[in-house]
């Protein structure tokens, strides 16, 4: 589904992707953990093209939309929900969804969107500041859906939001997943990473350096822990 | 004279005069909203304006010809701008586009000289508005009371537009976020060159209805982009709302000052402004300081 191959990308002179490779099958979730720094949300920036690759291919079902500009990635079928969430504080809840329903929904239309986050629709007049952290979230993965994305990248989602509305996020990942939606996650919440994902990444400066299966993960964690994700 | 019709006569004279600044005013604050740049060639499509309905004037006859040609015509020369030169310049410092629009400034205004000449020229007004009325057995111009009608109609359209279009949805969310609205699926450079178009059209719809009480000169353009900038900074930069209220609330202490203390009149504005800025440094409803 989604394939990244040997991605640079640099922030000026500083070299941040130094040839990342990733591939996210079809209906799976992929995590990626790492540090402060390395790299992880410089990855998701350039797949959207918000920060153009200097090099590499990333292939959207085959075909490569490495550098073309953000709203054609969008509409090639990736779907982005920021780190920080980036709702639109001064629209409404719908119109934060409206801006992201570039024609009418097939798979994710508002009404479901609204039967998955009851709590939405409950607030769906509401300003995008009035909301929680927590329904930010579910706001700014609904805004993202609505498109009918073919993958959705998930940047950090667990930031800043308290246990139990983290529980309540993975359950709606995993509800995601079984619905069939292709998920690129980046997280620094290892629990969280590891209960919903499929398959786990880490990442040291700016290259992949370690996959594994959940199951796999959780045997090795002590020592991969130590080694690539404790400061 | 009594004094209460003598008073909504002076409202209603102060809400034709907003009307006007309100024009001048609501597609500055709203490019600034969107691009986070001062259009300073505002004016001058204020100035285009004028004239352009001048001659609509001229060769149909027809006042209403101008106020559909004037913001076509200024409109599509402001989103041609965008599209050609400012889009060019979104990545670099803001002083770029200051010289950029302060440049178009006196091209648009060289070529207003060559092909409409040095002299002031009057517009006539259609029959039907060039007489008076009596409100409260006052006369009042029945022009004036046009121009309050056609101030409250596009207020209430563009206000419409905003809320229930999805253009207008863009607009208001690319003002807040133009990146996440890129990263959706949208061309922001089009809502860009959409909004730029938008409020020179609006501009030059200013000035062809501010023509018939000014005469169309070389000298409008100057003085309008200072009223411009006034009711942007009176109303808070990027604020539709703020805009209406800014443009009212000038009309009025220009209206009223003017017939109480005329000497005082021109400074009364920027005491105004200088009011707000010391009470909410952002604008009535302005976001940041």
């Amino acid at each position: 589904m989604l394939r990244i191959e040997s991605l640079n990308t640099h922030y000026g002179a500083s070299h941040i992707l130094q040839g990342v490779n990733l591939a996210v099958p079809r209906g799976r979730i992929c995590a990626v953990l790492g540090r402060n720094g390395v790299g992880k949300t410089t990855t998701v920036r350039s797949i959207m093209g918000l920060v153009p690759p200097t090099s590499g291919r990333v292939l959207l079902d085959g075909q490569d939309i490495a550098g073309w500009p953000p709203h054609l990635v969008a509409r090639a079928g990736v779907a982005y929900v920021p780190e920080g969430r980036l709702i639109f504080p001064d629209l409404s809840v719908l119109e934060n969804i409206r801006v992201g329903e570039r024609k009418p929904a097939k798979s994710w239309p508002v009404e479901r969107l609204l039967e998955l986050f009851p709590s939405l629709r409950e607030r769906a007049g509401n300003r995008g500041s009035q909301l929680s952290g927590g329904e930010q979230q579910m706001l700014a993965i609904a805004r993202a859906l609505v498109s009918d994305p073919k993958v959705v990248l998930l940047d950090e989602p667990s930031q800043g939001l308290a246990p139990l509305v983290v529980r309540e996020l993975a359950a709606v990942i995993r509800r995601l997943c079984q619905e069939g939606v292709t998920i690129l996650l980046i997280e620094q919440n290892m629990k969280l990473a590891e209960a919903v994902a499929d398959e786990l990444h880490i990442m040291v400066k700016g290259r992949m350096v370690y996959a594994a299966t959940p199951e796999v993960f959780r045997a090795e964690e002590e020592a991969i822990r130590n080694r690539y994700l404790t400061v | 004279m009594d004094l209460l019709p003598f008073l909504l006569t002076q409202c209603l004279n102060a809400l034709s005069q907003a009307a006007l600044l309100f024009f001048l005013g609501v597609g500055l604050t709203l490019i600034f909203g969107i691009m986070r740049i001062v259009n300073f060639a505002h004016g001058t499509f204020y100035m285009l304006g004028a004239f352009l309905g001048y001659s609509a004037v001229r060769l149909t006859g027809s006042f209403w010809a101008g106020l559909v040609i004037g913001p076509l015509i200024g409109g599509a020369i402001g989103a041609a701008f965008e599209m050609g030169l400012l889009r060019r310049l979104y990545r670099r410092d803001e002083s770029a586009f200051l010289m950029v629009t302060f440049g178009l400034t006196l091209v648009l205004g060289e070529i207003i000289r060559l092909l409409w000449g040095v002299n002031a020229l009057q517009v006539e007004l259609p029959n039907m508005f060039a007489g008076i009325v009596f409100l409260f057995d006052e006369p009042f111009p029945t022009y004036r009371l046009f121009l309050a009608g056609a101030g409250v109609v596009v207020a209430i359209a563009i206000w419409q537009f905003l809320e229930r279009t999805r253009l207008g949805l863009l607009i208001r969310a690319t003002s807040q976020n133009a990146e996440m609205v890129h990263a959706l699926g949208v061309d922001v450079n089009l809502v860009r060159t959409a909004i730029f178009g938008i409020g020179c059209g609006l501009a030059a719809l200013g000035g062809v209805l501010a023509a018939p009480l000014v005469t169309a000169s070389l000298g409008m353009a100057g003085n309008a982009i200072i009223d411009a900038f006034v009711i942007v900074i009176i109303g808070g930069m990027g604020s539709f709302l703020g805009s209406l209220l800014a443009a009212v609330l000038v009309a009025f202490v220009q209206v009223f000052g003017n017939y109480y203390f005329p000497d005082f009149a021109l400074a009364a504005m920027y005491m105004l402004m200088l009011l707000v800025l010391v009470i909410r440094p952002g604008g009535l409803l302005g976001k940041e300081a």
